[in-house]
This record gives structure tokens, C-alpha cells and sequence, in this order.
């Protein structure tokens, strides 16, 4: 179990004389929870996801975001008393990722001539040796000097804990079973000509990969036909089911969370987070739209 | 040396290609160039008279040449200073014309190449390498089975005494006069060494044959010549690595490759070139493409101050065809300047350039093409497309493709992208485990991938291990 923390959240573009985009934004999101953040567009919400992945292009000007680590967060591992509560805005991204946090993007990167096994086993053993090191301090490179290489440029170095060609083809095969993927993704390159719906199903499968505490999907169901809404909504089911992964699920429609069915549902207006209620909240909005929100929140200001 | 042999353990790859040798030479020619040197050369490798006077010959085009200053954009060659240069070095070993069995070899020049990985791509069973250390091929190996067949490949010295006719007809005789460029005349004058390729008609070398060259003393030049004959209907891949260590004095390498392909058959040379940063890298690469041949140049340039490189194909029958792919790579101080030139000297020729460059540090790259289509070529293509990836704002990379059309029914496609790598990409790959540094390598090694998908595996996995060592910028 792990809990993020936002508490009091304040936000601007990081340039000079960048526009405050978040305002005091308040949100709680546990392990196996799943969340609705709702709102429309401007409000915030994106924003608000890419600064818990830790992306350069915002400045955080007040309030923190907090990563609390149960003991049995990472299986087997026995996490020192010590380490865990996390502050995220001190860590890189690929820290925060390493201590259990995944970002869903809406318009994920395409990177050509890098197959997705290929990211996939690299991004996985990545994220395991900087936890490690993150956790218990073990300072891989010195490892790895001291290991050095073999001769042969084929053998490459000596490193041990490492998920190996064989185990994460293994992995994968499960885990695109589960999500009824095709196997010929695996030689394709990183989203490069993957369709919309390819592109979501790809991320719903990294999570799945990488096995994250806490998920925000970034409007996952954009774009999305009913079919590969379907598709998609049932593997975030399954990352909350089966791995007990929290997901925090941005999203302007409430189409989404008739397959994906919320335990809290919020709505940002303006760069707060104005109400919070259950997954009831959310039928409101599609028949009352945003209006009645505004009102309601300025009426009580 | 078993003290040796533990640190060649411990080293990492950085030290693989650092490291340089205390090898005694045996002969030295004096440093600079004049008659005399080049007569001692020639002498110390028995040569014949016509071979003696063609390098006298080369040697006055040479000395009649200015260094070309006025190209726009061009790297500065001011440093090149010939008189500085030690033109010949042989290794005080007796392995004069190569070995064919590794274990023959002494046991530094052994070491040299353990560590950079040599003997493994040996071990693999490939078909053949040629070893080259400083001035001369120290080892060669061709499969039997080629042999009976007719297929040559032994060095290039070699080569003049037992190919002697061969040798003669070819021999910058056609295709890279010495008059073509400065530093083509300087090489026709003090080359040695190389590899010399001979497949006869209709045979097919399944197997990629290869060379390595290494220069190890400081301030010397290597002037290898390679020549390839690929007869009628015949196949052949042919590979050279190279690399130098570092040193403070400036080397220079002035290679020349000749390569002939016949009637209906297919050529690939590809190569992965890594020099030291004091390396001046200037080279002359030429095919001769007949009816219906196929030349494919694949080619990784890395390291070297200054790169001046063009590999060109004259696609001098009907039919023939041209593939290049070059990628160039560009740290501090370093600037690279390569490209490709293709002549389309007959009907339905047809061409592809794909070129890549990456430069960081305020590196700089250009891409200097020149795709000619002669009057007559009718129905012939040509395709360039060229791409830059540049890390920061102080590194910079220049497009200068050049094109002459004098024929009106042809097909000529261009397209140029320069991009800077990009914040989001980086960032996509951070957010799921990746560090800054291992996520742009991911890019850049994605970026080259059509360059490593052409390469057997060994050299694939060095080209992208030097890339690597690039972008942490620890490569020497």
C-alpha cells in the first residue's frame, strides 16, 4: 500500500512571467482506490498530472506532494522505517517512477528505431536498480566498475539481479494476453504509427509492465471507439485488481467510469480541486454539465 | 604481462580504446615527404618499378595541389601539416604480409586487439579479418571454402607482388586518380597496406569479410588502400573498423578505396570508424558501378577533429544502383564533414542517400552531397534525406546538398529535418525509470538504428557502445 499526498498545490509555467495555473489543489489517492478527476479543459487537471511525474516545464511556487510507502509495496522488499515518506518534488522523474509512480500520457512519444521489448526490459531494470538504490542505498555504478566488462562486446557487462531476455519475454507475453494485445507490438517501434487506441492500450500495458503503487492517467479515453474503450478500461480494472495499483483517472467525460467505476470522483475548476464526492458526483455532471459546479462553488465564495 | 593481463580485466570499455601500446617500430620513414622517403618505402616493400613511379607521380601532383580552403563551411585544415607527419611505420614483429593464425601473433599486438574485441569477432566464425596495426596487416584469415572458389583477400602489399596484373590494371589507374583530390594524390604517394578483394564471376561471399585498422603511434599517418574487384554476378560484403587512441600531436588518416562492381553484382562496404580527437580523417572513397551492379556504402563516423568524407558511386551502366547510409556524430571541437556523391552516367540508374548526423557539445556537423544526373540518363531516380539531431543550442549542423540535373525525365526527391532532441521525448522515457542521460542515449541509439540494422551484430553492438561512450563523453 502507498498513498500520494497533494497538499495545497500551487503551480506556473516555468518561464519568466509564467501564467499560475494550479491554485491550492488537494487530493489524497491511495493504493487499490480508484479516483475520477473531472473538470473542464484549462482547469487544470493535466498540469496537475505532469507535476507528480516531475516535468520541467512547471514550477511548483507552494505546497508539496507527498509518496508514503507501505512495507509490502514492492513485494518482498523489507523498506527501511526511514524511507518511507517521500517527498516527490525533490526527485527526478525517473525517481519518482522508481518509487512506484506512472504517468498515463494523453499524447504519448514516438520514438523511432527503438522496438518496444527493447524500452520495456530497459525501462523495467532501470526502475528496479534505482529503487534499489533509492531504498537502501547501493550505489550501482560502483557495482558495476567493479564487476567491469567482459572482453567480448557481446557479453556485455556483468550484472546480476537484472530481469533477463527470457524472464521479460515471459512478462510480456502475460501481460499482453491480458490486455488482448497482438504480439507483433513487441518488434514495433515505441508508438511510432500506433494509432490512437493503440497508444493507450500501450501505456495501460507499461503499467502493467513496471507494476506502479499509484497510476494518473491522463485522459486515457480520448479518442477512444467504444470497442478500444472497452479494452482499455478493462486493463486499468485489472491494474487495480491485480497488482492493487491506485489510479487517479483524468478525464472530461463520464463515459469512462462506466467501465472504470470510481470510489471518489473530484472536480477541478480553476486550478483547485472545488468538490469531491462518489461516483454519483459524476452522473450529475453529465446531466448538469460544469455549470452548476461554478455556481454552486462562487454562490459559497 | 600477467599484471598486464589483470588490468586488461578490470578496464572498462572506455580504457579498450584509450589505451595505447609501447610498440617498438622496426623501420620508421623520416618524418615529412620527399622523394627519398618515398623511394625508401617502396624499396622496404619490394616493390615493383611502375608502382615506384606511380607513387613519384602522385607524389609531384601532391606537391603541385593547393589544400582546398574555399569550400563553404569546411573544416579547418590548417593544422595538416605534412612535414609533421611519419608516413610509414612497420611493427618490429615478424609478421611481415600477415599471419593466418592468431596464436602466431606477439603477444602486445595481441593484447591491442583483445581489447578491442577483435579476436571475438574472430571467434564467431566469420568469414575472414584483416588486421592492420600502424602500417601494416599483421593478420589475415580467409575460410578455405573461398579460396577454392577463387575469392582473394590478403593485404594490399601482398597483393602487388602475387596480383601483381590485377593490382596494375585497377590501381588508382580509374577510379581515384591521384589527380582527383590533394589528399587522393598524397595517399597514391605514401599508401600502405589495406585490403585487396577479389571475387570472381558468379560467386557469392555469403559472409562478410573484414578488415580492422588501428593507428597506435603518435603523430603518424595510416594511408591504407583497399581495393575491391567484384566480377560479373558476383556478391560481397566487406567491413573495416578503424580506430586510434589519443595522443597529443595530431595524426592523419588519408585512406583510399577503390571499388569495382561488375556486371549484375551487388557490393556492400560498410564500416564503423572510431579516431582519436586529434585525428584528421581524410578520405577518398569511389565506386564503379556496371549495368545492373548494386553498391551499398554504410558508414558510422565517429570521433577524428575533422572528417572530410564523401564515399561517390559512378553508376556508369544501365541500371545500376547506389544505397548510402552514413551517420556522423560530433562532440566538443570535433567537426565532421561527410556526405555522399552519386554520378548517374546512364539510364535508369537510380540512387538512395539516407544520412543522419548527431552533434552535441557544440559540435558540428555538415552533410556535403552532390547527386549529378548526366544528359541522357533518362528514367533515373535519385532519393536524399538527411536528418539532425542536435542536443543543445551551441552544436550546430549544416545541409549542403547539391544537385545536378541535366536530364528532364528523372525523379529527384530531397527532404531535410533538423530537430533538437526533444524535451518531451525525454521526458516520456524519464517518467518510466529511464535517467536523463540513459534516455537520450535510448533516442540517439534509435536514431542510428538504420545504420546498426545493416551491420552484423558485433559491430552493431560496438557502434552503439562507441555512441554510448560519446554521450557520456568519456571517449578520449
Amino acid at each position: 500500500m502507498a498513498t500520494l499526498e497533494i497538499k495545497n498545490l500551487h503551480a506556473r509555467v516555468a518561464e519568466d512571467d509564467g501564467e499560475q495555473i494550479l491554485r491550492g489543489v488537494d487530493l489524497e489517492v491511495k493504493s487499490g482506490e480508484i479516483h475520477a478527476l473531472m473538470g473542464p479543459n484549462g482547469s487544470g487537471k493535466s498540469t496537475t498530472s505532469k507535476i507528480i511525474a516531475g516535468h520541467p516545464a512547471y514550477e511548483v511556487t507552494e505546497g508539496e506532494i507527498l509518496l508514503h510507502l507501505e512495507d509490502d509495496d514492492f513485494g518482498d522488499l523489507d523498506i527501511p522505517d526511514d524511507v518511507r515518506t517521500w517527498n516527490l518534488l525533490e526527485l527526478e522523474p525517473n525517481e519518482r517512477a522508481a518509487l512506484g509512480i506512472f504517468l498515463g500520457f494523453q499524447y504519448p512519444a514516438e520514438i523511432e528505431g527503438v522496438t518496444m521489448t527493447n524500452f520495456l526490459r530497459t525501462a523495467l531494470n532501470a526502475k528496479i536498480d534505482e529503487r534499489e538504490e533509492l531504498l537502501f542505498g547501493e550505489d550501482e555504478e560502483a557495482e558495476e566498475e567493479e564487476a567491469g566488462y567482459d572482453t567480448s562486446p557481446m557479453e556485455g557487462n556483468v550484472d546480476d539481479g537484472e530481469v533477463g531476455v527470457a524472464e521479460f519475454q515471459k512478462l510480456l507475453k502475460e501481460k499482453m494476453e491480458l490486455l488482448d494485445m497482438d504480439e507483433k507490438f513487441m518488434q514495433r517501434y515505441l508508438n511510432a504509427g500506433f494509432s490512437g487506441g493503440e497508444k493507450k492500450q500501450n501505456e495501460v500495458l507499461q503499467a502493467a509492465i513496471l507494476e506502479p503503487s499509484i497510476a494518473v492517467l491522463d485522459e486515457i479515453d480520448s479518442g477512444l471507439d467504444i470497442d478500444r474503450l472497452q479494452d482499455v478500461s478493462k486493463g486499468i480494472n485489472a491494474l487495480r485488481d491485480e497488482q492493487g495499483t491506485g489510479i487517479l483517472q483524468i478525464t472530461h467525460y463520464q463515459r469512462i467510469l462506466e467501465y472504470v467505476e470510481p470510489d471518489h470522483v473530484h472536480i477541478m475548476l480553476d486550478g483547485k480541486v472545488v468538490k469531491s464526492g462518489d461516483a454519483s458526483l459524476a452522473s450529475d455532471l453529465e446531466d448538469k454539465g460544469y455549470d452548476w459546479v461554478r455556481e454552486e462553488v462562487y454562490e459559497a465564495a | 604481462m600477467s599484471s598486464d593481463q589483470d588490468h586488461l580485466k578490470e578496464t572498462d570499455t572506455e580504457a579498450r580504446f584509450e589505451f595505447k601500446k609501447e610498440q617498438k617500430a622496426a623501420f620508421a620513414a623520416e618524418k615529412g615527404l620527399n622523394e627519398e622517403t618515398i623511394r625508401v618505402i617502396s624499396e622496404d616493400k619490394d616493390e615493383p618499378e611502375w608502382m615506384l613511379e606511380r607513387r613519384l607521380r602522385a607524389l609531384k601532383q601532391f606537391q603541385k595541389m593547393p589544400m582546398p580552403t574555399d569550400w563553404p563551411g569546411q573544416p579547418d585544415l590548417s593544422e595538416v601539416d605534412v612535414d609533421e607527419i611519419v608516413p610509414y611505420i612497420r611493427p618490429d614483429v615478424e609478421v611481415r604480409g600477415g599471419v593466418d593464425d592468431w596464436r602466431d601473433l606477439p603477444d602486445d599486438i595481441k593484447d591491442t586487439f583483445d581489447k578491442l574485441g577483435i579476436p571475438e569477432a574472430e571467434k564467431n566464425a566469420l568469414s575472414g579479418v584483416g588486421a592492420q596495426y600502424e602500417s601494416e596487416v599483421v593478420y589475415q584469415n580467409m575460410q578455405e571454402r573461398w579460396e577454392e572458389k577463387g575469392v582473394v583477400f590478403m593485404n594490399m602489399d601482398q597483393a602487388v607482388q602475387e596480383h601483381e596484373d590485377i593490382v596494375k590494371e585497377y590501381f588508382m589507374t580509374k577510379c581515384v586518380p591521384p589527380s582527383d583530390n590533394k589528399f587522393a594524390a598524397l595517399h597514391g604517394a605514401i599508401w600502405s597496406g589495406g585490403s585487396f578483394v577479389y571475387v570472381p564471376e558468379d560467386t557469392t561471399v555469403d559472409m562478410p569479410v573484414q578488415a580492422y585498422f588501428r593507428m597506435n603511434s603518435e603523430g603518424m599517418g595510416q594511408f591504407e588502400h583497399t581495393l575491391i574487384v567484384a566480377e560479373k554476378g558476383s556478391e560481397v560484403h566487406y567491413i573495416e573498423g578503424c580506430s586510434a587512441p589519443k595522443y597529443s600531436a595530431f595524426n592523419l588518416h588519408s585512406g583510399g578505396v577503390e571499388v569495382f562492381v561488375g556486371e549484375d553484382a551487388h557490393v556492400q562496404y560498410s564500416t564503423v570508424q572510431n579516431w582519436s580527437k586529434n585525428t584528421y580523417n581524410l578520405n577518398t572513397k569511389r565506386a564503379i558501378v556496371e549495368k545492373n551492379g548494386r553498391m551499398e556504402w554504410i558508414s558510422g563516423s565517429m570521433g577524428s577533429k575533422a572528417t572530410m568524407l564523401y564515399p561517390a558511386s559512378i553508376l556508369k551502366g544501365r541500371g545500376a544502383s547506389d544505397n548510402h547510409i552514413t551517420i556522423a556524430f560530433a562532440g566538443e571541437g570535433q567537426n565532421i564533414d561527410t556526405g555522399a556523391k552519386v554520378y548517374h552516367n546512364a539510364p535508369e540508374t537510380k540512387s538512395t542517400i539516407e544520412s543522419k548526423s548527431i552533434s552535441k557539445d557544440g559540435g558540428r556537423t555538415n552533410y556535403r552531397g552532390l547527386v549529378h544526373i548526366a544528359n541522357g540518363a533518362k528514367n533515373s531516380s535519385t532519393s536524399v534525406e538527411c536528418d539532425a539531431l542536435m542536443f543543445d543550442n551551441e552544436s550546430t549542423s549544416d545541409t549542403m546538398p547539391y544537385m545536378e540535373i541535366n536530364e528532364s525525365t528523372v525523379d529527384v526527391a530531397h527532404e531535410a529535418t533538423v530537430g533538437k532532441i526533444g524535451d518531451e521525448d525525454v521526458f516520456y522515457l524519464q517518467s518510466r525509470g529511464l535517467d536523463d542521460d540513459d534516455a537520450k542515449q535510448m533516442i540517439v541509439s534509435g536514431f542510428i538504428e538504420p545504420i546498426t540494422e545493416e551491420l552484423p551484430i558485433e559491430y552493431a553492438v560496438e557502434l552503439n557502445r562507441l555512441v554510448e561512450l560519446e554521450m557520456e563523453g568519456s571517449l578520449g
